[in-house]
């Protein structure tokens, strides 16, 4: 049985309004370019998105920005972004800042089944505020939650057609976890191979966390700060 | 210039054959320095241990960035991980050292560096994380800000990334190491006298021996 789609705008056909979708990338590294694009294109408001990131002013998530479709944004730094700042000024836009390892590792609670668990990141500061301190062996933890997403959006390098995955370099970043955490992972790749082409000591992501693949063509993989030798 | 004396000072801290997680900004320019004959492994929180340097034009990849979004290079013996495990690795305390920049730090040891009330919030990224985690944190900074006060407190004003998480201060005029006992000035930079110090510290501190000799 194959788990490839054809059409992008068909496998988010069941995006609703007010969905929490969990998408992968760092900064706009390994970012599933195509599905961003077709959410985008069917409109869907009131989107609760949970991303390291929340992309640029004119590509990835921020193209979500642009057409007024997040209200509530869980991610790490949003530092690149002048609308996102326009829209929490104004209020439009709700954030909850999270750890980089704390938002990682509740993605992967999240996927793995775990409720909650206790962290030493943030204790003593604003994040801590309100949450569960508890002692082990002396030193002082908060209790974090999981997250599980109604859909999650990832981008790898390769798949098959049971959905097994191989990223690349630093573009695997968040996808991992992103793919265990969502109830429906939707996947985008570079390349599509036949079952048993991958080395099963290769695999980075099993299929059994995946329920569609999808091939992008032509992605754009833009770079935030291109920085080279002698520049 | 100032700058260059805090840098120089920062590489001492790396030793041989040390993990390090070096800081987005200033502390990013400390990986050019480092010895050539120094076997250090860089990590970079977004999912690669043994950063290599900025790539020529035709090696550019998209897909190898480090955690300011710059293209970079993996060197020999790299490693590529995705961020829970990048972060099971700084948290499960795996990495030597941090070296990170600074708004303040507090005569406890406290550091602030992510936010400031009243401008946009950026977010703290692995900040709070790298603080919690790394076997020792090194804060980098000027020691007073573009008004002239003291960035070196009895207490931070601005919210915090870490309490009693500093393990060593650099500034362009002094070192301090922070322990159980408190704060304890350790070197001056050169050409600092102690009472430049004092005068432009607000935090309380003990004085290193070594120090009390040579004023």
């Amino acid at each position: 049985m194959s788990k490839l789609l054809t059409s992008f705008d068909n496998a988010i056909e069941r995006i609703e309004d007010g969905a929490t979708i969990i998408v992968g990338g760092f900064g706009l590294s390994g970012i599933p370019e195509k599905l961003i694009i077709a959410l985008r294109n069917k409109g869907v408001k009131d989107l609760t998105i949970v991303s390291n990131n929340c992309g640029v002013d004119d590509w990835g998530l921020g193209l979500l920005l642009e057409n007024k479709q997040i209200k509530k944004m869980i991610a790490s730094y949003v530092g690149e972004n002048k609308l996102f700042e326009q829209q929490f000024l104004s209020g439009e836009l709700e954030v909850e800042l999270v750890p980089q390892g704390t938002l990682a590792e509740r993605l992967r609670a999240g996927g793995a089944g775990i409720p909650a668990f206790y962290t030493a990141t943030g204790v003593g500061t604003e994040v801590a505020k309100g949450k569960e301190h508890k002692e082990f062996d002396g030193r002082t933890y908060i209790m974090e939650k999981g997250i599980v997403g109604d859909f999650a959006f990832v981008k790898a390098w390769k798949a098959d057609h049971f959905g097994n995955l191989v990223y690349r370099k630093t573009a695997r970043n968040f996808n991992p976890v992103v793919a265990t955490a969502g109830k429906v992972t939707l996947v985008e790749v570079e390349e599509l191979v036949g079952i048993g082409e991958l080395d099963p000591d290769d695999i980075h992501t099993s299929g059994v966390y995946v329920q569609k693949v999808l091939v992008g063509n032509d992605y754009e993989k833009r770079i935030e700060k291109l920085t080279t030798a002698n520049a | 210039m100032k700058r260059q004396q805090i840098l120089e000072r920062a590489v001492k801290e790396i030793q041989d054959g040390m993990c390090v997680n070096l800081g987005i900004g200033m502390p990013t320019l400390i990986a050019n320095m480092i010895p050539n004959d120094f076997n250090v492994m860089l990590q970079s929180e977004n999912g690669l241990l043994g950063i290599g340097p900025y790539p020529q034009k035709d090696e550019v990849d998209p897909d190898l960035i480090n955690a300011g979004k710059e293209t970079v290079t993996a060197k020999a013996g790299a490693s590529f991980f995705d961020s829970a495990e990048s972060f099971a690795m700084i948290r499960g305390g795996h990495i030597d050292l941090a070296i990170l920049g600074g708004m303040e730090v507090s005569e406890n040891g406290d550091l602030a560096n992510w936010m400031i009330p009243g401008k946009m919030v950026k977010g703290m990224g692995g900040a709070m994380d790298l603080v919690q985690g790394a076997k020792r944190i090194v804060v980098i900074m000027d020691h007073v800000n573009k008004h002239g006060e003291s960035k070196v407190k009895k207490n931070c004003s601005l919210p915090l990334t870490g309490e009693k998480v500093v393990h060593c201060l650099i500034t362009e005029l002094a070192v301090f190491q922070f322990t159980e006992a408190g704060m304890e000035l350790l070197e001056l930079q050169n050409g600092v006298t102690l009472d430049e110090v004092k005068s432009k510290t607000e935090a309380e501190f003990t004085i290193s021996p070594s120090i009390e000799i040579r004023a």
